[in-house]
């Protein structure tokens, strides 16, 4: 009686689910975003993240790096998707080269005076993070590294009087000479 | 225009895309016209290279297109004006693209100047139809137009086909430009379909296929698509292997219905001993088909002890809903080539005369036998007659969707590829006769058949009125059996026979109709009646509205319940009501 709605999946429901990060790199034109976007919406994708811009001017390629989640065969199924559209050049998956670096950037806005904005400062400096903008009442500090250390960053903010947060989502790259 | 009648490629949009198509070798085009489209329908009275049949409906138009591609193996192609005829293309593109089928579809749209301003017929087209295409185009500069038709033909027609759209605002039509033949650099750099599999992928295949005890076959539309070659070789296999094969619904006619290792489709309404091989088999090879849901049933219970061989031109298809042992990506009459090259030279036909001792005791199970009946007509029955009446003649079949879809399949022996037209991913009801039109114009002195529903042939009815116009013979072969049949028998099954809704109620007399259109109205209602009927739809050189009128209550079997296992079929002779209803229990959620 407990079937579950599809067929599709009924064997997936026993497989983990993973994170991965995908880089591919397009053809800049028109609709080009949309359409990867329409692919993940349309047939049930998660996006975590998602960034975008031209990296090669003259050549008109743009490089977007997405963080996606999904058990194996719906990772293999996304890469397999994106890579068989007509302007996408190339899709490597990050995570299974083992030697990503990825990086985003955050703006993490506070609002508070006395203790909690000495607090705010010491905690910003351990995690590198500089201050962009102040007021008698205010910082907004900016950092970069990986989701989790923004991730904690915020965490630690809130109590101290977190107030916004606007992040520029995951850029990924590997290490080491080749390029992909 | 003096300085312009110079250089003969010098033209303006609208001529660049009748160009375009004399250059791809088009020979004919359907399309409705409308104000976006008024520069291209001028370029096309001026000439006589293309000839353009006027569709009653755009979908109509879509479908021909559709039945013209499968029909052919060429692109078929569609104009159509802005915001409604092309929203009207949707349902054909999607169709399209499911069934991959090549299509080039050029749209008008209000000119640049107005676009984003919900101008008067203004959709937005590349927004609209980017899910359902293969890729589709706006564009917005003259001097842009040649290179992106050229591409749109390339990317239809090549790797795994599939629908385009090229979208034209009306500016672009009258503006001039330059023109050039196709060239290779027209394409997309990022676009490279790969059609040579790979060679060690190949090899490892051709030891699992030697090592097989007991093998099984199955092939796909993939097959049909990938050309006449791909067919001859899979034939080829079947000989040299001695394996059984099946087919999907879309793969039909690939190997043909009389050749002995045959099992008969397979999937949902598939054969017993097709469905059963697939299950027992140890090695099973997938050629051109996708593992589709109406295929395998339950996945987790899907042909649980074999090794799994998928050749697909798709990386995309593979592993998508089973997982495979041996992946081999290309095209297939290339694989098949090699695969047979290797199994020759180096492999030898391993004995599997138990497996067809097996598969023998599953045919005797004969699981498409129906009751006869002498008084009223069994829609099994009348297909047997229509095959029976049309063998050895130059046919096309097309269905609409349904039962009489089914019924079709089942019992309509398919001996060549390409001879079987039917929308086989998105189950478009409405399909079957504007494809008939279109294979009709492609095959002018064929015999075109479209098997339907009195449903489904009410979805796009209105081209049987383009098939007088071009005196296009087609015969619309209604299996009537007042009900939407295939709803209906899941009605009766899943849902305690609640008919909400599939009573085919103020039905037209189809006769009359016939007559109103201005074609030829036939009428059976007694099995004795209907061999000389069909005879007299076969001999009038006139489009034909048979109205076949069959037993209301027939349901399709045998039947895999959704979400069931290949070995959980429900046979005709066991489908009482206690099997039923256990065969059914809790699959009600299921499509
Ligand atoms: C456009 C569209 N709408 C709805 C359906 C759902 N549907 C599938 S079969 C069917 C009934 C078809 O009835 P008919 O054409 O009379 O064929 P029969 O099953 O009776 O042979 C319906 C409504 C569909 N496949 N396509
Ligand atoms: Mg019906």
């Amino acid at each position: 009686m407990n079937q579950p709605a599809s067929a599709y999946f009924m064997e997936e429901r026993h497989d983990p689910i993973e994170t991965h990060t995908l880089s591919v790199l397009v053809q800049n034109e028109p609709g080009v975003l949309a359409r990867v976007i329409g692919l993940f919406s349309g047939r049930g994708y998660n996006i975590e993240s998602l960034t975008v811009s031209e990296t090669e001017n003259q050549k008109h390629v743009s490089r977007i790096t997405i963080v996606t989640t999904g058990t194996p065969m719906v990772i293999e199924q996304i890469k397999h998707q994106l890579d068989r559209m007509i302007p996408v050049y190339r899709v490597v998956d990050m995570t299974l080269t083992g030697r990503s670096i990825e990086r985003e950037l955050a703006m993490v806005k506070l609002r508070g005076t006395g203790e909690h904005r000495v607090e705010a400062l010491r905690l910003a400096e351990a995690f590198r993070a500089r201050v962009i903008d102040a007021t008698i009442e205010s910082f907004v500090f900016e950092i970069t590294g990986n989701s989790a250390k923004i991730n904690q960053f915020i965490d630690l903010m809130r109590p101290l009087g977190l107030v916004e947060v606007s992040r520029t989502g995951v850029a990924a790259i590997v290490r080491g000479p080749e390029g992909m | 225009m003096s300085d312009t009648s110079h250089d003969p490629n010098q033209m303006t949009g609208a001529a660049m895309i009748v160009r375009a198509l004399i250059d791809h070798g088009v020979q004919h085009i359907f399309g409705y016209p409308g104000g976006a489209v008024l520069p291209i329908y001028d370029e096309l009275f001026q000439q006589s290279d293309v000839e353009h049949i006027l569709v009653r409906h755009e979908q109509g138009a879509g479908h021909a297109a559709e039945g013209y591609a499968r029909s052919t193996g060429k692109p078929g192609v569609v104009l159509v004006t802005s915001g409604p005829g092309a929203t009207n293309m949707v349902t054909p593109l999607a169709d399209a693209l499911m069934d991959s089928i090549p299509l080039v579809c050029i749209t008008g749209q209000v000119p640049t100047h107005l676009i984003g301003n919900d101008a008067f017929q203004e959709c937005d087209t590349v927004g609209i139809t980017r899910p359902c295409t293969k890729h589709n185009w706006l564009v917005r500069d003259v001097n842009d137009l040649a290179k992106v038709l050229h591409e749109a033909f390339y990317v239809a027609s090549s790797g795994r086909p599939g629908p385009v759209v090229v979208d034209v605002p009306k500016d672009v039509q009258f503006a001039t430009g330059t023109y050039h033949p196709p060239r290779k650099s027209d394409v997309h750099l990022s676009y490279t379909p790969r059609l040579k599999g790979d060679a060690g992928q190949i090899r490892k295949a051709v030891a699992l296929l030697a090592s097989a005890r007991r093998p099984v076959i199955y092939s796909g539309g993939g097959v049909v698509n990938s050309g006449p070659e791909a067919s001859r070789l899979l034939r080829e296999l079947v000989e040299v292997t001695g394996f059984p094969i099946t087919s999907t619904l879309m793969g039909l006619g690939a190997y043909p219905a009389s050749g002995k290792n045959w099992l008969g489709m397979l999937g949902m309404h598939g054969t017993y001993e097709a469905n059963m091989a697939m299950h027992d088999c140890d090695v099973m090879l997938c050629v051109g088909a996708r593992f589709d849901d109406r295929i395998t049933g339950r996945t987790d219970a899907f042909s649980p002890n074999s090794k799994k061989i998928h050749i697909d031109i798709d990386p995309s298809s593979i592993n998508k809903n089973i997982r495979v042992d041996v992946p081999i990506i290309g095209d297939c009459a290339n694989v098949l080539g090699d695969l047979l090259q290797v199994f020759k030279a180096e492999a030898k036909r391993p004995d599997i005369k138990p497996w067809w001792q097996e598969v023998a005791k599953w045919r005797a199970r004969n699981s498409l036998s129906y009751k006869k009946n002498s008084d009223i007509i069994l829609p099994q029955y009348a297909i047997e007659r229509l095959f029976e009446m049309t063998r050895g003649r130059d046919t096309y079949i097309t269905t609409e969707v349904g039962q009489h879809q089914m019924w079709a399949a089942q019992f309509f022996g398919f001996e060549e590829p390409h001879r079987w037209m039917t929308s086989g991913g998105l189950g478009t009801m409405g399909y079957g006769l504007p494809a008939a039109v279109g294979v009709q114009v492609a095959h002018p002195n064929s015999l075109v058949i479209d098997i339907a529903g009195d449903a489904s042939v009410q979805m796009t009815m209105q081209e049987m009125s383009t098939a007088i116009q071009y005196e296009l013979p087609i015969k619309i072969f209604i299996l009537n059996n007042q009900y939407m049949g295939m709803v209906r028998q899941w009605q009766q099954l899943l849902h305690g026979n609640r008919l909400s809704h599939t009573y085919s109620e103020a039905l037209p007399d189809f006769v009359k109709l016939a007559d109103a259109f201005g074609c030829v109205g036939i009428r059976a209602t007694k099995p004795g009646d209907l061999d000389g009927a069909i005879q007299e739809m076969i001999d009038v050189r006139r489009p034909v509205l048979f109205d076949c009128r069959v037993a209301a209550l027939e349901n399709c079997f045998p039947m895999i319940p959704s979400g069931k296992a290949h070995n959980e079929m429900l046979l005709p002779a066991e489908a009482n009501d206690e099997a039923t209803a256990a065969a059914f229990a809790g699959g009600k959620a299921l499509v």
